[in-house]
């Protein structure tokens, strides 16, 4: 079940003659090729790794900061708060889960196109400040449903306001959903090809998901070895958080088909 | 003390005038939650539904970008489904791909829920473990380990040489490609298969005791307990699934690039070409609509189906 991600650690320290042909299968290399990793990290044209590494976590981290901020407090907005149109902008939400991208690819290219953001990181980090994360939102509109409300009724008696039953009370409970939310947008945003892919056109601008693929595209049947050197090194960040933080990324998982 | 904390009369057949403080009041309190759903509400209006009704203008036009937007009426839909066997094609390919992707992907991760249920030691870190694919199986380094281990000379030949298997080039080969996307989706089991596992743990016991006593064997607890009371959890996997299988895009993009001989030429990729390669926007704006409905209409029959074999716990329960 894990033979591929062993594989493409082992085939990584391999000489390329060794990925292809009769020993590909072999999870041990004959000799370790660790030039494979530098080699990779400097790229095959202008930009390497280096370059490809920051425009991700630039992207990765402010998508986090901004899914955290939106999504907590709609969530909490929709889990607690009364107004008019709320089951209608429920549905729409619930709606917007199952939405498939493509059918609005197309309309938001040409918006992105006319607000000059089409080369900028702007298409791929505005919309996680608006709540563009339904799916997030929902997760913790759950969590937030399984606090109890007398702390909302307490808080109010001693007159706290709206938004400050959010600051102090939602939001501290809300702490270990948070973290859930936040590796799981990590990782996801950290894996988008999509968006790069129809946003970033400039080499200097891509991300590590599309600088492996346009790598591929450059090298490939010469060069496995720093490809796949670079494909381990982009997992790493997956890897490690999920080591630290499995538990919650099994709660939330779970959390999400049981209402 | 005014009287505006006095509960308001409730009286029938009578206009209940209100105290004017407590509706300032309660204007207040929902102008304070638009406030705070406001994030969403406008991305939802400017990212969602703006796009979304520009989209169906778009399909009723000949746009490319350079120019301005042509109304050609449905001209792209005549010929979307008269002069276009490259769409139908891509329409049929998704539809065997979900169609087995999806049922074979959960009929392995509740089949492996089941074996992690019994409880035994060191289940959890299989479970762990067989959740890690779910987690970084849509990203381009693990598309292109599978380009990589399933090409001609890739490490499924080599191991299958061993048995004395002939090599086939499996990304290459028309009736081989679909196969090898499908297995890459069947090995993101993970994250259902959690799902099932929560609303196994979920059931409980007392209605296995309850069932034992009655006589029933661990075959009757299945099909009478274990089954119809992990439908709902089903359902959800089932729906999930399903809309996520149809668009799926990076990996094929990646490994077979929709070949060999449009094989897995499947419609998100299609899509994403039409538009942002043939720079066709109109007549991609059309193909997604199409999609959009077809999604729709399966996502409505699995849940009308699901009043004849979902079983929720209380009627009028959440």
């Amino acid at each position: 079940m894990i033979y591929p991600i062993l594989w493409m650690v082992a085939s990584s320290l391999k000489p390329n003659y060794e990925i292809l042909g009769d020993t590909a299968a072999s999870l041990i290399p004959s000799t370790f090729v660790w030039s494979n990793y530098t080699d990779g990290w400097e790229g095959f044209g202008r930009y390497g790794f280096d370059t490809f590494f920051k425009n991700s976590l630039i992207i990765t981290s402010l998508v986090v900061i901004g899914t955290l901020m939106s999504a907590s407090i709609v969530a909490y907005g929709f889990a607690r708060l009364q107004f008019p149109l709320k089951k209608t902008l429920f549905v729409c939400l619930m709606g917007t889960i199952m939405l498939p991208v493509q059918v609005i690819l197309v309309p938001q290219y040409i918006l992105f196109h006319n607000l000059n953001w089409v080369n900028t990181f702007l298409p791929l980090i505005v919309p996680a400040f608006l709540g563009g994360a339904p799916f997030f939102i929902f997760l913790l509109i759950q969590f937030i449903r399984g606090i109890p409300k007398e702390l909302d009724e307490a808080a109010t008696v001693d007159g706290c306001s709206t938004i400050g039953i959010y600051w102090r009370i939602i939001l501290p409970l809300l702490q270990p959903a948070l973290v859930t939310v936040a590796i799981f947008s990590f990782m996801w945003t950290f894996d988008d090809f999509l968006s790069p892919l129809i946003y970033l056109n400039k080499p200097e601008l891509q991300t590590v998901a599309l600088g492996i693929r346009n790598y591929m595209d450059a090298e490939s049947g010469t060069n496995w070895g720093p490809i796949l050197a670079m494909s381990t090194l982009s997992l790493l960040p997956q890897f490690i958080l999920f080591a630290f933080f499995q538990k919650y990324l099994v709660q939330g998982v779970a959390t999400t088909g049981l209402k | 003390m005014n009287n505006a904390s006095l509960p308001a009369p409730k009286q029938k057949d009578k206009i209940i005038i209100e105290d004017p403080q407590a509706r300032k009041r309660r204007m207040k309190k929902y102008l304070t939650a638009y406030a705070i759903i406001s994030p969403w509400l406008i991305g939802f209006l400017a990212f969602i539904v703006g796009p979304m009704l520009a989209s169906l203008y778009l399909s009723f036009t000949s746009y490319d970008l350079l120019s301005g937007a042509e109304w050609i009426g449905v001209q792209n839909y005549v010929q979307l489904f008269t002069n276009d066997p490259r769409f139908i094609n891509a329409i049929k390919v998704t539809l065997v791909f979900v169609m087995l992707s999806v049922p074979l992907k959960l009929a392995f991760a509740l089949f492996l829920a089941f074996l992690f249920n019994t409880g035994r030691k060191g289940s959890s870190i299989f479970t762990t473990v067989y959740y890690i694919p779910s987690i970084i199986g849509g990203s381009v380094a693990i598309a292109v380990v599978w380009r990589r281990m399933f090409g001609s000379d890739g490490a499924i030949n080599a191991f299958l040489e061993r048995f004395g298997v002939e090599p086939v080039s499996w990304v290459m080969h028309p009736d081989h490609a679909l196969s090898v996307l499908i297995l890459l989706i069947i090995w993101q089991f993970g994250s259902p298969m959690i799902i099932f596992l929560a609303g196994l743990r979920q059931i409980p016991s007392d209605l296995y005791e309850a069932a034992s006593v009655d006589g029933a064997g661990a075959l009757r607890q299945f099909t009478h307990i274990t089954i119809p009371m992990l439908t709902p959890v089903i359902f959800f996997n089932l729906v999930m699934q399903t809309i996520g299988s149809f668009m799926t895009f990076t990996q094929v993009y990646l490994i077979t690039e929709g070949g060999p001989m449009e094989r897995t030429n499947l419609i998100a990729v299609y899509i994403y070409r039409t538009a942002f390669e043939f720079l066709k926007m109109g007549y991609a704006s059309a193909m997604a609509w199409v999609v959009l409905l077809i999604i729709a209409v399966i996502t409505l029959l699995l849940f009308l189906s699901a009043k004849y074999w979902v079983h929720y716990e209380a009627e009028g329960g959440r």
